[in-house]
């Protein structure tokens, strides 16, 4: 019993990273109907931001703050740059694009910090706390994660519900055309939607360096875990996404513990095939076409 | 006032608009008739940005709109209603007609556009939080109106307003067009199929045929000219 609450905490936090990353592929994919599988290549891009800052002898906070604002930066120019182009073009070329984006900025990493292992400082002990007497498989670190990913959530949330510039940018992502004739920039939207995108990314980045150490593509598991999350919950969905992430984080956080850390990539990779086969159009979007 | 002159308008190899030339007079309603393919939807997509013509001018005001893109189109006044209606289901209602006035920097009256709006289509007030997924076909055109009528045009386009709506709530939505013109100065330009009603409340009738204006003549003429509505028209 004690086993299965501490795997239960940790799929949790794990989750709530996942959670994250996904959020920020859904975001890419309902503005643009792009999966970027550059997404967590751009979060070890600005992890490495984030490191530089800390080795300069700034603080934790400060670097946090640096890397999430270069992730909102490196997501719009890519999308201004590299994606603009081919958004009118068959999705294949947004694939190779994305993909070839991924190469790049591992490469660029290798070439600017190196390609050994680092450690990353979490911004709060990871020791767990103690309930009563005994220690739980919870820590300052994991409550601080899940607070993290939470208040983006909500954030996000607001901004898409209950501001006028997420009413345009649901606009621009549903029905760009119909939105262009209202006089919303699209473009404009785009390019915003997919800098908040990086900036959640970035923040799942951060989040999980404590744990998986900081090289170049650290992100790469990550990214798959993330991207069964967002297939989980409907790639189109952002409550899919939160909960998408929480079910991966958990299943593989059962399955890394009753039989072994080295079964959790495949793992992921089993549930994302099997949900591909079963139910591509994951669990939380409507199947029945929309149109009247 | 719009006026276009020698548009051409292609999709790849194929001509659907070759050489348009027509002027639409302020405050008037202008009937766009012909049949599918004639290049009616082309017509109204190319003034209002969505189309890059081939060659040819589109001018509004004394503005040149062929070199401006459709989000700037509207805000020099020109709002277009598309075909099948264009309302973004996933949103309610009231996100559907607020979004219309998004981009007018004066918050009060874009409240008051709104009231407005809820005043002149009740069946649209009393579902301001539905999903607009859940309205009725007249409904969804009431919206798509309202929702061009949110950015306070001077030039309504409207793209087959009747398309797939009942006899009776066709003419009540050609009785609104005939009345915005006439009371508030509305320049209304329609495109429809459905000849006999749009007629019914135009002032001035444009045939158009295989991408060209076949006739262009007042539309209580047009309506009685039997030859011209048998030839062009099928009634």
């Amino acid at each position: 019993m004690h086993e299965f609450v501490s795997f239960t905490l940790s799929g949790v936090t794990q989750g709530m990273i996942y959670s994250a990353l996904a959020m920020s592929l859904v975001l890419i994919w309902r503005g643009t109907r792009i999966v970027n599988f550059a997404q967590g290549a751009m979060g070890m891009i600005t992890t490495y931001v984030a490191i530089t800052v800390v080795d300069r002898g700034d603080s934790y906070w400060w670097a946090l703050v640096i890397a999430i604002l270069a992730g909102v930066i490196i997501g719009g120019l890519v999308e201004l740059v590299l994606v603009r182009p081919v958004e009118s073009k068959p999705p294949l070329n947004a694939v190779i694009v994305t993909l070839g984006l991924l190469i790049l900025l591992e490469a660029i990493a290798g070439m600017v910090w190196g390609g050994r292992y680092r450690s990353f400082p979490p911004a709060f002990s990871v020791q767990g706390v103690f309930v009563g007497s005994s220690r739980i498989n919870l820590s300052p670190f994991d409550i601080f994660t899940i607070c993290a990913v939470l208040a983006v959530m909500v954030g996000l949330l607001v901004l898409f519900r209950w501001t006028s510039i997420g009413l345009r940018m649901r606009a621009a992502a549903f029905e760009p055309e119909v939105a262009r004739l209202l006089g919303v920039r699209v473009g404009r939207m785009l390019t915003l939607g997919w800098a908040l995108a990086a900036g959640a990314g970035s923040l799942a980045g951060l989040l999980v360096a404590p744990n998986v150490f900081l090289y170049p593509s650290n992100m790469d598991a990550v990214l798959v875990y993330g991207f069964t999350a967002a297939i989980l919950g409907g790639l189109d969905s952002p409550v899919g996404a939160l909960i998408g992430g929480l079910g991966i984080g958990l299943a593989l956080s059962y399955i890394g513990g009753y039989e072994g850390a080295s079964l959790e990539t495949i793992g992921a990779l089993v549930i994302l095939i099997a949900l591909l086969m079963v139910r591509p159009e994951g669990l939380f979007t409507r199947v029945a076409p929309r149109r009247v | 006032m719009l006026s276009v002159h020698d548009l051409r308008v292609s999709y790849g190899a194929v001509e659907a608009i070759s050489g348009v030339s027509l002027e639409v007079p302020d405050g008037a309603v202008t009937a766009v008739l012909g049949a599918n393919g004639a290049g009616k939807t082309t017509l109204l997509r190319t003034i209002t940005g969505l189309v890059r013509p081939r060659s040819g001018r589109v001018a509004y005001d004394g503005v040149e709109l062929t070199s401006l893109r459709a989000e700037e189109i509207v805000r020099r006044g020109v709002a277009h209603v598309p075909e099948g209606r264009g309302v973004i289901q996933d949103l309610t209602v009231d996100e559907n007609l607020r979004l219309g006035a998004l981009w007018r920097s004066d918050r009060d009256d874009r409240k008051k556009a709104l009231e407005e709006v809820y005043e002149l289509f009740p069946p649209l007030d009393t579902r301001r939080r539905q999903s607009a997924y859940t309205l009725s076909g007249g409904e969804r055109q009431m919206l798509a109106i309202g929702r061009a009528l949110m950015a306070r045009p001077k030039l309504l386009l409207l793209d087959e307003p009747s398309l797939g709506l009942a006899p009776l709530i066709t003419a009540q939505i050609m009785a609104l067009l005939r009345q915005l013109s006439s009371e508030s100065g509305l320049t209304v330009l329609l495109v429809e199929q459905n000849a006999r009603s749009a007629l019914s409340i135009a002032d001035q009738g444009i045939v158009l045929a295989l991408g060209k204006v076949v006739v262009t003549a007042e539309a209580s003429r047009l309506a009685e000219d039997e030859d011209l509505r048998h030839h062009y028209l099928g009634f």
